[in-house]
């Protein structure tokens, strides 16, 4: 530490007070002394969470990895736990979260471009600029409420009933605010003479972004994309308040009929199997159950960063 | 970093082709190249430019100085409309393309930057192919001809061609600043436009660059009419037939036409004290 | 081909045909639609406000509104019901505090490491790394709360209630720490060097200059970032649900207390048929939760906006 050397001016040579050199060397020891324990102080506080998820991600694994096989995969959900599986969970939340994907990502990036690319600095862009800030800190409980007041139940168009695209409409309002901000700031990266260089040939202004623009700040959009997308793939308690069924027995069909069915999803499969009464089911089906669920978040994940990588290597 | 926003109401433009054709066709001596009368720029309530008039001559290279900051290249970016995209940004004044003028009622900007090109201080390549830069403002223009004889005339005009013709699919990003220049050069040549704004194009590059780029425009200025801003006196004592000095005379005053003249006159016997003494070197 | 090669002014017309109008109209199109896709925000908030107002009206009509906001005792769905709701308020504030006080000054000394002692490259894996705490699903660490730190606070705290407000709000703090310390950071790390070099100038130590000179001007940057961490841990939902409980009572930090949260996902497992005044408390209490939230959001972008002109 370089600093330590400056320290050598301060304290007791303020004017008027006699210069004492010993007590002067006490000082500067004792502070350092504060200094290395803070150092260490906050060395800890930043790697307490790494620790705290290292314990955590441990402590699932050991409880969950043994109950994880095949059967468990391909099994619907039952009373009996020997039988039980997160089959039609499993299916419930990629349908969720692909439905999800296909309603937030045009809707997002258009309007992230609008704003970026478009909008003028009035009242309106500032209002709707605050409004998405605000959304995105909204308690995801609290677009589970919304949901079941206006696309399940109905508040000026009759409801649709808890079937999966109302669940999907809800999930998408929660994430569309992230995948706004995400994009936006991908879209600011993009150097304003590429802009420039397009308009100054005679190009309109979509024409500039998707050719250019756009292309430039996919990868980067992309991320922010995939981390929203898993955060809604985890969501557990929007879902449960707009009816999603907590017991699958059964699995979506994977065709369009789905769309207007009732569905599972993989967290509250596992928050129903925590709350069963039989010790079996916690002890055993839930961490088996959040195993498979973080495999699935780091698959996600992981093509994401697959994905980002190849694309950026490709420009 | 600037943010391009809206450009002004969009209006109705008729066909272009008679637009195009009408570039071409009127060969008065009055409405040839640009006449620019009573030219201001304004930044929000900031007038940065006031009251300019000059008449750029077609098929001449007329240069653009003067000290930093006096709102040259905020003027040369009137000359196509480039400036409105800065947020608050505004033009006033009657800016004419071959008797026709860009800021009237109705005028588009987006065909006057295809009549109009620019080539900007720091080379902006976008991030495609080689081919691609050049091909896509074609492109996005409706060209029907044969698009690889076009890429490769562009590049030959701007000098460029023997050194990327064995690697058209590479990324702009992957050549050199001086050849992203020119490649930026042929990008605008590809549109064929009628007039060539360089706002300090050589301005980022090293000495052997520029003088390529200067090579190239000597060729250019046979062909269309070019318009260049440049800090270098000696650039423009070599390239120019014309030139333009601007300066600010008070501190927060917006910049002005100070002199123009053939750019043998002004840089021989200029008729302001101020022109002599930055054209000799006293001060900017 | 007659044309000249690229001789300005020359253009051969037939070569060069732009559908103008063509383009002029997908320029509106997508303008037009790009900016609904915007405005949709505006949309979803209003229909926030709309639906918790419409269905907290009715419930208004039948439970004084007094006897809401001040009553001891939530008991919805008895035969002699009752709605205070302050049980359900106390949950919350006990959780949310509990979590405050780890994820405040963890998350905040976690910032100061990131921001002035973290070498680049350590820097540069520990953010995402930190960020991942924040992307672990909710419901994981319910699960974890429960089945492992509540038994081994029982070994501390004997009597602890399977289900209580400590063990989740713990749980809750570290889930929140990535948020304290990712926004307290970029404000930190925002704070111009040339104060930091005043301090070393005069002699301060590191420390000194990170908590006397660089914290005090990141302030309210640092405020945003624990309105925030406090605003999450006022909407969290499954951690409570699962690890504290869910008896509405004015309990100690080691027995079971029931949140608003925890209480919506409670009556919404079971089938509860719209129209019902245990359906309105869904909206009631949501409401109450999106007033106290919406608050402290305000209260954040109020902060970030001051730390933004500073500087």
């Amino acid at each position: 530490m370089s600093e330590s050397q400056t320290e050598v001016a301060t304290r007791g040579s303020g004017p008027g007070e006699p210069e004492d050199k010993t007590a002067f060397k006490n000082t500067s020891n004792n502070r350092n002394l504060t200094d290395k324990l803070f150092t260490v102080l906050v060395t800890a506080a930043a790697f307490f969470g790494i620790v705290v998820l290292a314990v955590l991600l441990v402590d699932v694994f050991r409880d969950g990895l043994p109950f994880v096989d095949g059967q468990f995969l391909t099994s619907l959900s039952s009373i009996t736990p020997e039988n039980a599986g997160v089959y039609g969970a499993l299916v419930g939340s990629i349908l969720l979260i692909v439905l999800t994907a296909l309603i937030t990502v045009p809707i997002g990036v258009g309007a992230a471009i609008y704003l970026e690319e478009y909008a003028g600095d009035n009242f309106f862009t500032r209002a709707v600029e605050v409004t998405i800030s605000n959304l995105a800190a909204v308690p995801s409980i609290i677009y589970g409420i919304l949901g079941l007041g206006l696309f399940v139940n109905g508040l000026i168009v009759p409801g649709m009933g808890p079937i999966l695209l109302a669940g999907a409409l809800t999930l998408s309002l929660l994430v569309l605010p992230v995948i706004i901000i995400a994009t936006r700031e991908a879209l600011r990266a993009v150097p304003g003479s590429v802009r420039e260089g397009g308009i100054a040939l005679g190009a309109t202004r979509w024409e500039v972004t998707r050719d250019h623009v756009l292309p430039s700040a996919l990868p980067g959009a992309l991320t922010g994309m995939i981390l929203a997308l898993s955060r809604a793939l985890g969501e557990t308690a929007p879902l449960i308040v707009v009816g999603a069924v907590t017991f699958a027995t059964f699995a979506p069909p994977i065709s369009p009929e789905a769309l207007f069915g009732r569905y599972g999803a993989l967290p509250i499969q596992i928050y129903d199997y925590i709350q069963r009464f039989r010790p079996e089911f916690k002890d055993e089906l839930a961490p088996a159950g959040i195993v498979v669920m973080m495999v699935v978040l780091l698959l996600v994940n992981s093509v994401a960063i697959v994905l980002r990588n190849r694309w950026q290597a490709r420009r | 970093m600037v943010n391009i926003r809206r450009i002004g109401e969009e209006q109705r433009v008729r066909e272009t082709s008679k637009d195009v054709a009408k570039g071409g066709a009127q060969q008065t001596p009055e409405s040839n190249g640009m006449t620019v009368e009573d030219l201001s720029a304004f930044y929000g309530s900031f007038k940065a430019v006031t009251d300019v008039n000059m008449q750029i001559k077609r098929n001449k290279v007329t240069a653009l100085i003067g000290p930093s900051g006096c709102g040259k290249s905020t003027y040369i970016r009137c000359l196509n409309r480039m400036h409105e995209v800065i947020p608050g940004a505004y033009a006033e004044g009657k800016v004419a393309l071959d008797g026709q003028d860009i800021y009237a009622k109705g005028a588009d900007p987006v065909n006057i930057r295809r009549r109009i090109g620019m080539v900007f201080q720091k080379p902006n390549p976008f991030s495609k192919s080689i081919y691609e830069n050049v091909a896509w403002g074609a492109k996005i223009n409706g060209y029907r001809g044969d698009m690889d004889e076009l890429v490769e005339r562009s590049l030959k005009q701007a000098a460029l061609w023997d050194e990327v013709k064995d690697r058209l699919k590479e990324s702009g990003y992957s050549l050199s600043g001086g050849q992203q220049q020119r490649l930026v050069i042929a990008r605008t040549l590809a549109v064929e436009p009628e007039v060539i704004l360089m706002d300090e194009p050589a301005s980022a590059l090293d000495p052997v660059s520029t003088q390529k780029i200067e090579d190239t425009m000597e060729d250019l200025k046979k062909k269309y009419t070019v318009v260049i801003v440049t800090h270098n006196m000696q650039q423009a004592a070599r390239i120019s037939d014309y030139t333009g000095f601007f300066y600010i005379e008070n501190m927060g005053d917006p910049g002005r036409l100070w002199e123009f003249d053939e750019t043998s006159k002004m840089f021989s016997n200029p008729d302001r004290k101020e022109t002599e003494d930055y054209v000799t070197g006293r001060f900017g | 081909m007659s044309v000249q090669a690229g001789r300005g002014g020359e253009r051969d017309p037939n070569l060069w045909r732009r559908n103008v109008r063509a383009s002029k109209l997908r320029e509106r199109g997508v303008t037009t639609l790009f900016a609904a896709f915007a405005y949709l925000s505006i949309l979803t908030t209003f229909g926030i406000v709309l639906v918790l107002i419409f269905e907290t009206i009715n419930f208004f009509r039948q439970v004084p509104i007094f006897d809401y906001l001040f009553g001891t005792t939530w008991r919805p769905g008895f035969a002699r019901a009752e709605f205070g709701v302050l049980p359900l308020i106390y949950g919350t504030l006990l959780t949310t505090a509990i979590a405050a006080a780890v994820a405040l000054p963890i998350g905040l000394l976690a910032a100061i490491y990131l921001s002035e002692y973290a070498p680049t490259g350590l820097r540069r894996w520990l953010k995402p790394a930190l960020e991942i705490l924040a992307g672990v699903p909710t419901v994981v660490y319910g699960y974890f709360a429960l089945t492992f730190l509540t038994p081994l606070l029982g070994n501390v705290f004997t009597g602890i209630s399977t289900f209580n407000a400590l063990s989740a709000g713990l749980i809750m703090g570290v889930m929140i720490i990535p948020t304290v310390a990712s926004v307290s950071e970029d404000a930190i790390y925002a704070v111009p060097r040339g104060l930091r070099e005043g301090g070393y100038a005069l002699g301060a130590t590191k420390r000194e200059v990170a908590t006397r000179i660089v914290v005090p001007a990141a302030l309210s940057g640092i405020a945003a970032s624990f309105v925030l961490g406090i605003s999450r841990a006022v909407g969290e939902t499954m951690i409570v649900a699962i690890a504290a409980g869910n008896l509405a009572q004015f309990g100690g930090p080691l027995e079971s207390v029931q949140t608003m949260t925890a209480y919506i996902v409670a009556v919404s497992t079971g089938e509860t048929a719209a129209g019902t005044i245990t359906y309105q408390t869904i909206f009631v209490v949501g409401a109450t939760l999106f007033v106290m939230t919406l608050i402290l959001n305000i209260l954040s972008i109020i902060f970030v906006r001051r730390f933004r002109e500073t500087y």
